[in-house]
């Protein structure tokens, strides 16, 4: 066993649809700014980086190198991760491995995504089987759409359950400044109403039966550093840090044909190892938040059942009894999440961020348990095919 | 330069016309696979001598018991229907450049005789139609050519 690590930083950018005022280099230089300042650090503190996003997307490569006046990095030992939509949850884990070895004090991790500058459903398709998978295979919203499919049809989830997710999603988002989907208009209706207003509106587009605008993730400019301290300093660093508990992750992927469509077992099989190694037996009531990496609604019902908060086709009541919303039992992504936000390679380590943010009680108005946050959970995406998972608590593990 | 950073302009450079020609091995047992599409208009797969399962396409190893595997077993062209859509927005198709035909049926399909799915598109757009556990059997193009196209679609069959 390695040495106990903290998250002592977090900083973030303004997520939009597109920004046109920076350049990556200069985008990544927002959220490291921002995170150094929030952990009282300077460039000088940080020993090593890690930093990801997807390079098909944009149509660079490289990132490591061509970034790094902005990510600090100069004359400094960087690595570079790109796993798809788990990279920022990949760097994270990165991060906290490089200070768990004892190697290195203070690690930067650093994930970003300029989506308004590619195809991204041309690029994601890149990401599968050129052979086998392909031809015809319609990127992100196609795989997806697919698994909403075989989870409609085992349990009798209808189009209003997965709205209730979205609504909630879009709900948390007005109390977060950065995230990307603002939808005031909201504000001023009972959740029942949004939800039948989403499923029956024409101007809702149908991408691929059965999902709607409504039901996928935006397509966002953005970027996010978190800073990982080892535990001989971190206590020095921030008041209050958010330790690293257990972290995570599982594969389970040939070709996409060979998953197990009615479970998540990767998303399980992470889970169930971090649960086991903080010692929860009953995550619903144990965990007090969530920051989850759902990129579509029906993974707010399905997945939370693959993480152990519910049982098999158990996920809607839990939406809809209120119990992830803000002031619910377990609230599930205080900030809007992916679904309000997604700058793709930055997008898992928000998750992080914005778990270590609920830890620190500097959540500010999506802030939950009025700071008094024992456990965050967080995740990454990779579909049924990878998962990572991290969670962050409090009390300095022993 | 007088003007304050509202009012300057913002200007983006975009990559023209690309075009990249890849080559992908298919492999030993992949070129099996398809060359028995283009030849005889039947699908193979291989069976794991281990836990049993059969995979389509074959590959050489099982990755759940990590063994090697040898032994190819036919497969039907009918099967079921596992997990579907209907596809209805437009995007590019990387590996030709061209606009796919949009909207389309696309289903992961368990043919019978194997236990992995194998993704292709419906004739179909009906979501009535086009379902979990829904029977759908395989068209093959008249002119073959060795690739996964040489399956034109599925079609729904009862
Ligand atoms: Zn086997």
């Amino acid at each position: 066993m390695g040495k106990r690590v903290a998250i002592v930083g977090f900083g973030q950018t303004y997520q939009r649809s597109s920004r046109k005022d920076v350049n990556g280099p200069e985008l990544i230089n927002e959220a490291v700014r921002t995170a150094l300042e929030d952990a009282g650090l300077t460039i000088k503190d940080i020993d090593a980086i890690v930093i990801g996003n997807m390079d098909h997307f944009e149509g660079v490569n490289y990132v490591d190198s061509w970034s790094v006046e902005g990510s600090g990095g100069v004359m400094k030992p960087i690595f570079k991760l790109t796993t798809g939509g788990t990279t920022g949850s990949t760097v994270a884990m990165a991060g906290y491995y490089h200070v768990a070895s004892g190697i290195f004090d203070r690690v930067l991790a650093i994930g970003w995504e300029k989506n308004s500058e590619s195809d991204t459903t041309g690029a994601i398709v890149t990401a599968f089987n050129p052979v086998w998978e392909r031809p015809r295979f319609g990127g992100a919203i196609a795989g997806l759409a697919v698994e909403a499919s075989k989870y409609m049809h085992n349990y009798n989830v209808t189009e209003r359950d997965g709205a209730r997710v979205a609504v909630r999603e879009r709900l948390h988002a007005l109390n977060n400044p950065y995230s990307h989907l603002h939808q005031e208009w909201m504000k001023s209706m009972e959740i029942e109403q949004i939800v039948d207003l989403l499923v029956s509106s024409e101007e809702n587009q149908m991408l691929a039966y059965p999902l709607r605008m409504s039901d996928m993730c935006p397509r966002t400019d953005g970027a996010a550093a978190v800073i990982f301290a080892s535990e001989d300093i971190a206590e020095k660093i921030a008041p209050r840090p958010a330790w690293v508990v257990s972290t995570h992750n599982r594969h389970n992927y040939s070709l996409l044909g060979d998953i197990d469509w009615d479970n998540n077992d990767t998303l399980e099989g992470a889970s169930k190892a971090v649960f086991k190694d903080a010692g929860i037996k009953e995550p619903l009531k144990e965990i007090d938040v969530c920051e989850l990496y759902l990129p579509y609604s029906y993974a707010g019902l399905k997945w939370m059942e693959s993480i152990g908060f519910c049982g098999p086709g158990e996920g809607p009541k839990l939406v809809w009894d209120g119990v992830t919303d803000m002031d619910g039992e377990l609230p599930v992504n205080p900030s809007g999440g992916v679904m309000s936000s997604n700058p793709i390679g930055a997008t898992a380590l928000l998750r992080v961020g914005e778990g270590a943010l609920q830890v620190m009680g500097k959540a500010k108005d999506r802030q939950v348990k009025g700071g008094d946050v024992n456990y965050a959970f967080t995740t990454g995406f990779g579909g049924c095919n990878w998962a990572d998972v991290m969670l962050l608590g409090k009390k300095k593990p022993s | 330069m007088t003007q304050n950073s509202e009012q300057q302009e913002l200007l983006t450079v975009n990559s023209g016309e690309a075009f990249q020609p890849f080559n992908w091995s298919v492999g030993k047992y992949g070129s099996k696979f398809l060359a028995e599409i283009r030849d005889n208009q039947r699908f193979i797969g291989i069976k794991c001598s281990k836990c049993g399962r059969v995979y389509v396409p074959p590959r050489k190893i099982c990755g759940r018991c990590y063994v090697e595997m040898d032994e190819f077993v036919p497969v039907s062209t009918e099967g079921e229907i596992g997990v579907c859509a209907i596809i209805q927005f437009g995007f590019i198709d990387p590996s030709t450049g061209h606009q796919e035909p949009v909207p389309y049926g696309y289903a992961f399909i368990k043919l019978d005789g194997a236990d992995t799915y194998l993704p292709y598109y419906i004739d179909s757009t009906d979501p009535e139609k086009v379902k979990v556990g829904a029977r759908v059997k395989a068209v093959f193009e008249e002119k073959r050519s060795g690739t996964m196209l040489d399956i034109k679609h599925f079609v729904l069959i009862d």
